[in-house]
């Protein structure tokens, strides 16, 4: 079963180009359909969790399957066997990437390729701002979050994003509690 | 100690990277710009050969970045580090605090981390495609090819989705690869 689990998650990580989200169709299909190890409503509630915590939605279901079929060993397995295919070829590809790009037709690819991450990544930020809710002090926080971020890389500051996550989680918490009280009054008028 | 520096490095970054792939991004930008393992440059091509292979790039990135400053120690290491926190996180969730996410408090903060990813991912691309279309203009050098190129690969890219018979668009690896042979076509071989 061990060995079941890993080589099943090897194989869903071998797999899987295009990100977390396509893997979690794969999960989808050969964790739920086919070897019901999990639930579909398990597999919805695990997204969701995903979502709200850090790291990549693939290694959270695959802890989260791994868990359930045998508890902290299997969650160990399938982590480690859903990781391990893109490190071998990560590995692979890093040992000879450096020298790779000095060719020059190779840079001269890469010269449009930077271009089309720039274009992806902003792409994947357009539309997370337009499946966000809209409210006032999300819409705040990230254009301030935009605005910060763009200074610090233009006047190279001595930033991290983290400093400016934390900011934003605790601002959000301050507005929470102190609007919490406000809506409660207003409870009592009515 | 370089094995020490990518341990703390990436546990950093997988403790921070909440909204997936792309949010690990930024973080992996900052702490390899801060230990000055990996060029910016060089960072964003790693961005693109990771969207090209198999797996979420949080990970692919720490691998590559772990084996170019310490080897196969160094990707282990590295690798191990980034998705710890997700791991010990999933396990904690289903053990202890099956709750903790519906509390009210947990879910303001939450509000705010995420508006937050989505602004710093927003402005990461931004800057990335002033950094590689933009600036070979302002800068004097008067190159207009990669800004040109960053219009047609636009064009492209988001105008593949209006096409009918696509019914997605352009995949990422596919504009990665067009992007390649425009850069080529461009820049020469």
């Amino acid at each position: 079963m061990l060995l079941e689990l890993f080589l099943t998650f090897f194989r869903i990580g071998a797999f899987t180009f295009g990100g977390g989200y396509a893997m979690i169709s794969v999960i989808e299909d050969i964790c739920v359909s086919r070897k019901k190890w999990i639930t579909h409503e398990d597999l919805v509630n695990v997204t969701v969790i995903a979502e709200s915590t850090p790291g990549p939605v693939a290694i959270n279901c695959a802890t989260f399957v791994g868990y359930k079929q045998k508890g902290f060993i299997g969650a160990v397995m399938a982590t480690l066997g859903v990781v391990l295919p893109s490190f071998i070829i990560i590995y692979v590809i890093s040992m000879f990437l450096d020298r790779f790009l000095e060719i020059a037709w190779i840079a001269n690819a890469f010269k449009g390729i930077r271009v089309a991450v720039g274009l992806l990544i902003l792409d994947v930020g357009i539309r997370m701002v337009k499946k966000m809710p809209k409210e006032p002090l999300r819409i705040v926080l990230t254009v301030c979050a935009v605005l910060a971020t763009l200074a610090v890389s233009i006047f190279s500051l001595k930033i991290s994003t983290i400093v400016l996550l934390l900011a934003a989680g605790l601002i959000s918490l301050a507005v929470f509690l102190v609007q919490k009280p406000r809506e409660e009054k207003g409870g009592e008028q009515q | 100690m370089i094995y020490l520096d990518l341990l703390i490095g990436f546990l950093e970054v997988g403790c921070f990277s909440f909204g997936g792939a792309y949010a690990a991004i930024p973080l992996i930008r900052d702490v390899v710009l801060r230990y000055g393992w990996v060029s910016e440059e060089m960072l964003t091509d790693m961005i693109a050969v990771s969207e090209s292979t198999p797996g979420p790039i949080m990970v692919n990135l720490a691998t590559y970045v772990g084996s170019s400053q310490a080897g196969i120690p160094g990707a282990v290491i590295a690798t191990l580090a980034s998705i710890l926190p997700a791991f010990l996180i999933i396990l904690l969730i289903m053990l202890v605090m099956k709750k903790a996410l519906d509390n009210k408090y947990v879910q303001a903060v939450m509000r705010g981390l995420q508006a937050c990813v989505i602004g710093v991912i927003t402005a990461v691309g931004i800057y990335m495609l002033y950094q590689n279309a933009v600036r070979p203009v302002v800068t004097g050098a008067d190159d207009f090819r990669p800004l040109l190129l960053a219009v047609v690969l636009a064009v492209l890219y988001f105008g593949s989705r209006k096409v009918k018979f696509m019914k997605k668009g352009l995949s990422p690896i596919m504009l990665i690869g067009i992007a390649a042979c425009l850069g080529i076509l461009a820049f020469g071989i």
